[in-house]
């Protein structure tokens, strides 16, 4: 039974805080976490494993812990995949455990166990891909009974920010080596940051109760961290975890805000991600204890050494009253002796080293512990928790256990199989590990970036090395980073060097024993159900490549991503190939260290702030009005204007039939605006688009295509010569953006020798485009300067003048295929404008349309729409646009329309489409094939670009890219969605007017 | 994530700017000239060296002025920042 010691520990004991998992009440103390306080509440089951839903309690203490997951709070507050390790404790914390059901004692996903052998190492692959049609079947009840938490209710409450900061000097790492680097850079007045995980500094220090300067270790600790918080360029963040570690020296730090409060306080985020710009970084990460792989070693009870201790020294709890202890290392001798100071009894030491240094046996003799020398635990006993340990003689080879089985009878294993520097960053840093067989762990080699490693990270486990090497790397860091020392420099720590240890025994599984433990589990990654069979299975199946391994076991992948399973796994790979661990290399160790909420990661970019729109200035009016909006890129565009019963159909229809017989009235402001000037700006323009621009008379307008460099139609848009050397440029409302970037990387790159500027003017002015036949009696009635005649005013041309009283600048263009004038005034006078316009607009019951009889409009005129008509793969030649293409001059793209594969005859061209229905409206999208009833496989020969009802028609029509189309008018093809067809008929893309008498008019 | 020093505003972070792809590739004047081939090599082909590779970058966020860049796609250093028109640097490997 695990439970609370009367004293020690750094807990407040005077203050009780109350707390839920899975609807039982608890308590416990400041400076508890929730695993801690379960454990000192007697509580060890705390979850159930991914694939057999076996009973798991904690294996460790930190950020490692694979098992005890739980979801915090709850409804959109709530979090799964929460390590119980890292949740520190507060007042009326909610916590449930996951993967279970209905309950954790009692969860049916158990019988998952007795089909076991459903389940080897890749097991998707294998069994149940096959029939495929059973997959569907088997994926709903594998993924409701293998898995983790559920993601929460959309709408997160709380808020996340981001802070980006610079420093001299990065310490990752608040223990020994860390604090000594950081008070090191400190001292000389460098910029530092300091950072650590854990809810206080101290790292290793605060579970194992060392001595540094003939004084407590955290004493030392608190001089430390107090020295940085009071100096002023220097910040020490706990509850901070670095996460990722990029290219020149950028790391991203996780801070915890509001985790350990019930809720983060007023106008604090729940989390901040730090992105730090360091000029030196220390890592001094420290170290990971690894689990050994022997059987059923995943019993609630059965814990890492390093665990039991820190749970011991920080939180005074017990994980038993009888607590077995087996090792490979000399670091576990620690634990059994504080254990048995805290009175808590250990029946034995097992320890699979043939002999060990006397000092060492000495110690445990003189506290009366059995020390067990070249003995192995081959098998854990108890279910939902420890009740003995099987221990055999372990053969010198390591191949074999033989003799007597003795048991021993305990409530608690504490095991330590070595120790893995923690060198996750490090490698994402680029730098390379070498594998060191004495310590049997990778350490960090050479490369990555201006960083030093430092203490048990770098391999070096003794506290008085750690201190001497996080002093060194912290001077080293201040001569990098070219910081002069200030004042005299105070001498490092001191702590008492330990004698000379015996080196680890590196088994990486215990040999099988006897009976029951000949085919029990031996868990390697205990996240994920992977056993050491399972690896071994893996590599038998012919598996080389560890990446392989990985992905076909899950090995390593989920929430913890292997940090205690990883170099096992390799170990047995290795052994199983009969091959170095060197040779067989490590996975990719990959951001995040540990797993960031989307929350943290997006900060304050969500929603608008991620993502803003755009308004014209007659949005107001619009929205008054009733418009219906749409997305048009960021602007918000009125959709259509709805009257009292009409559905979008109707009101579209009643718009395009107003402006096809009178007058209609669109909101053009979106439209991309650019001001182009300099002396070789015709020029320019001769090059950017593929017909002539130079002798365009000033007053005159010309409609352009640009292509890229490929041949394919990029933009379009009227341009205006407003002088000489200066043009009114417009573009897709969508890509008025993406041009400007395109005018201006040829400008800067490929033609600096021309004099030619370009500027945004987009949001300068709001347009107002009349469109009708009866716009010219409407633009006349307005009064003012300007003369509306047909010949004063011809089609294509622009002038300035006044409207109303308002000045303007009246283009007279057109994309209805109506008589049309694009009014531009100030962004100010849109809505004056507007109001006006529909005044005057009545006497020829003017109509507001928007996007939708928008496109109809310039469809029944055969216009094209870049982007609907065009997808980055369509040549003017292909839109029937030959006309458009200067064979005069060079322009961009002009080569690549000769080129084989986009002069051929039979590409994709533009058609008009008239279903035999009248009355049908293809889906936009839908694909084309020769005719009905072909057996498969069918060709595609093209796909519907546009589609819509024409009242002006009374009927439906749309547009196509039918291969070889051009030459197709008057056939039929079968148009095909959704599992139906229908014929359509092709037809010259131009439905209404066309040879463009009206627009002229 | 990489530092970059902005000849004209000086030293920002990379999601200030966009990478235009390999540098110092001239347009050619006599296209028609070129046979389809030679004209693909143009359009389409680029290196994708393991070592130095000279880019384009323009400062999207900050002045919209577009530089390159000598920089190694291994360690991603940056070995040179020069401006358009400025003779290429030559580096090792």
């Amino acid at each position: 039974m695990s439970g609370r010691l009367k004293s020690g520990g750094a807990i407040d004991r005077d203050e009780v805080l109350r707390f839920h998992f899975d609807d039982r009440e608890y308590f416990g103390h400041p400076g508890d976490t929730l695993a801690s306080a379960l454990l000192a509440n007697g509580v060890r089951l705390m979850g159930r494993s991914f694939k057999y839903h076996r009973p798991r309690g904690l294996l460790a203490a930190g950020a490692e812990e694979p098992n005890a997951l739980v979801r915090l709070r709850s409804g959109r507050a709530a979090e799964p995949n929460l390590r119980a390790t890292m949740v520190e404790l507060y007042d009326g914390l909610v916590a449930e455990s996951q993967n279970r059901w209905p309950t954790l004692r009692f969860d049916v996903g158990e019988v998952n166990s007795l089909f076991a052998p459903l389940f080897p190492a890749g097991f998707y692959y294998k069994t149940f891909m096959w029939p495929a049609s059973a997959w569907k079947h088997y994926e709903w009840a594998i993924r409701r009974f293998a898995g983790l938490g559920r993601a929460p209710e959309p709408g997160d409450p709380d808020v996340y920010e981001h802070r980006h900061a610079h420093c001299d000097v990065l310490v990752i790492g608040g223990g020994p080596a860390g604090l000594a680097a950081a008070r090191r850079a400190t001292r000389a007045g460098a910029r530092v940051i300091l950072v650590d995980e854990g809810a206080a500094f101290g790292g290793s220090l605060r579970g194992n109760g060392q001595a540094i300067d003939d004084a407590p270790g955290l004493d030392w600790v608190a001089d430390v961290v107090a020295d940085i918080e009071a100096a002023a360029d220097a910040v020490a963040l706990p509850r901070t975890t670095a996460i990722g570690y990029h290219d020149h020296n950028y790391v991203t730090l996780l801070e915890r805000v509001g985790d350990h409060l019930p809720r983060p306080e007023s106008g604090q985020p729940r989390r901040r991600l730090w992105k730090v710009r360091a000029r030196r970084v220390v890592l001094a990460t420290g170290a990971i204890e690894r689990p050994m792989v022997l059987a059923d070693n995943d019993r609630p009870g059965v814990m890492l050494a390093s665990a039991v201790q820190s749970y011991l020294n920080r939180q005074a709890v017990k994980v038993g009253e009888r607590v077995a202890i087996t090792t490979n290392n000399d670091s576990a001798y620690d634990v059994a002796v504080q254990l048995k100071a805290a009175g808590v009894a250990v029946p034995a030491l097992i320890d699979l080293r043939e002999e060990v240094a006397p000092a060492l046996a000495e110690r445990l003799a003189a506290q009366g512990i059995e020390l067990l020398l070249a003995r192995a635990v081959v098998q854990v006993h108890g279910k939902y928790g420890v009740k003995g340990v099987d221990v055999m003689r372990l053969a010198p080879d390591g191949e074999r256990v033989s003799g007597e089985v003795r048991r021993l009878d305990c409530d608690a294993l504490a095991m330590s199989g070595g120790w893995n520097p923690t060198v996750h960053l490090f490698s994402q840093s680029g730098g390379r590990l070498a594998f060191d067989e004495t310590l049997g762990a990778f350490l960090p080699g050479t490369g990555g970036q201006p960083a030093a490693v430092v203490g048990a990270a770098a391999g070096r486990f003794d506290l008085a090395a750690c201190l001497a090497d996080g002093d060194a790397a912290g001077l080293a860091a201040l001569e990098a980073a070219g910081i002069t020392r200030k004042g005299r420099m105070p001498q490092g720590p001191a702590a008492e060097a330990s004698t000379a240890g015996t080196p680890p025994r590196n088994l990486w599984q215990v040999p099988t024993g006897p009976g029951k433990a000949a085919t029990a589990k031996r868990f390697v990654d205990l996240q994920n159900d992977v056993t050491a069979s399972d690896l071994a299975l893996a590599a038998r199946e012919g598996y080389r490549s560890i990446e392989h391994v990985k992905r076909y076991t899950t090995t390593g992948m989920g929430t913890d991503q292997g940090k205690t399973s990883n170099v096992n796994a390799l170990g047995i790979v290795a052994g199983t190939l009969g091959q170095e661990i060197s040779a067989v290399g490590t996975t990719t160790f990959r951001p995040p260290y540990t797993p960031a909420t989307f929350g943290a990661i997006a900060g304050r970019h969500t929603g608008l702030n991620l993502d803003p729109i755009r308004r014209t200035p007659m949005q107001a009016w619009h929205e008054a009005h009733g418009a219906v909006f749409e997305p048009v890129g960021q602007w918000l565009r009125p959709r259509y204007y709805p009257r009292a019963g009409e559905d979008m159909a109707a009101a579209v229809n009643r718009e395009v039939k107003a402006t096809r017989t009178s007058l209609g009235l669109l909101d053009a402001t979106t439209l991309g605006k650019i001001d182009i000037q300099g002396q070789d700006a015709a020029e320019f323009l001769n090059r950017i688009y593929t017909n002539g621009w130079k002798r365009l008379g000033v007053g005159r307008c010309r409609y352009g295509l640009m292509l890229h460099e490929d041949g394919m139609v990029f933009d379009d848009g009227v341009t205006a010569r407003l002088g000489e050397n200066h043009f009114h440029m417009t573009t897709t409302s969508g890509n008025a953006g993406a041009v400007l970037s395109w005018l201006e990387s040829w400008l800067q790159t490929e033609w600096p020798e021309l004099r030619v500027y370009c500027n945004s003017v987009t949001e300068q002015s709001a347009v107002a485009g009349v469109s009708g036949p009866n716009a010219r009696l409407l633009m006349e009635s307005l009064g003012g300067d300007l003369d509306f005649s047909p010949e004063a005013f011809p089609f294509m041309t622009w002038q300035d003048g006044t409207l109303a009283g308002l000045p303007a600048r009246v283009f007279r263009v057109s994309f209805t295929g109506e008589l049309s004038y694009e009014i531009n005034v100030a962004a100010s006078l849109g809505t004056a404008l507007w109001e006006t316009l529909m005044r005057a607009g009545a006497a020829w019951d003017i109509t507001p349309f928007g996007t939708e009889a928008m496109h109809v409009l310039r469809a029944e005129v055969g216009f094209i729409i870049v982007g609907q008509e065009t997808d980055g793969t369509v040549t003017p030649i292909d839109l029937g646009l030959e006309a458009m293409v200067s064979g005069a001059k060079d322009f961009i793209g002009k080569r690549s329309l000769a080129r084989a594969d986009t002069a051929r005859g039979n590409r994709r061209q533009l058609v008009g489409l008239l279903p035999e229905d009248p009355y049908l409206v293809v889906p936009e999208g839908a694909q084309i094939v020769e005719r009905a009833g072909m057996a498969p496989p069918v060709p595609m020969i093209g796909h519907v670009t546009s589609s819509y009802f024409s009242p002006n028609l009374g009927q439906a029509f749309a547009m196509a890219l039918v291969e070889g189309g051009g030459a197709r008018h008057g056939e039929t093809v079968q148009v095909c969605w959704d599992g139906r067809s229908a014929p359509a008929k092709l037809c010259p893309p131009k439905f209404l007017d066309p040879d463009g008498s009206r627009a002229r008019a | 994530m990489l530092l970059i020093t902005c000849p004209w505003c000086g030293v920002r972070e990379e999601h200030e700017f966009a990478c235009g792809g390999e540098a110092h590739i001239v347009r050619p004047l006599d296209s028609h000239t070129l046979d389809d081939a030679e004209w693909a090599d143009y359009v389409f082909m680029r290196r994708n060296p393991k070592g130095v590779q000279y880019e384009r970058w323009v400062h999207n966020d900050g002045c919209r002025r577009w530089f390159n860049m000598a920089r190694h796609t291994v360690s991603h250093e940056i070995l040179a920042i020069y401006k358009v028109g400025e003779p290429k640097p030559e580096f090792e490997g």
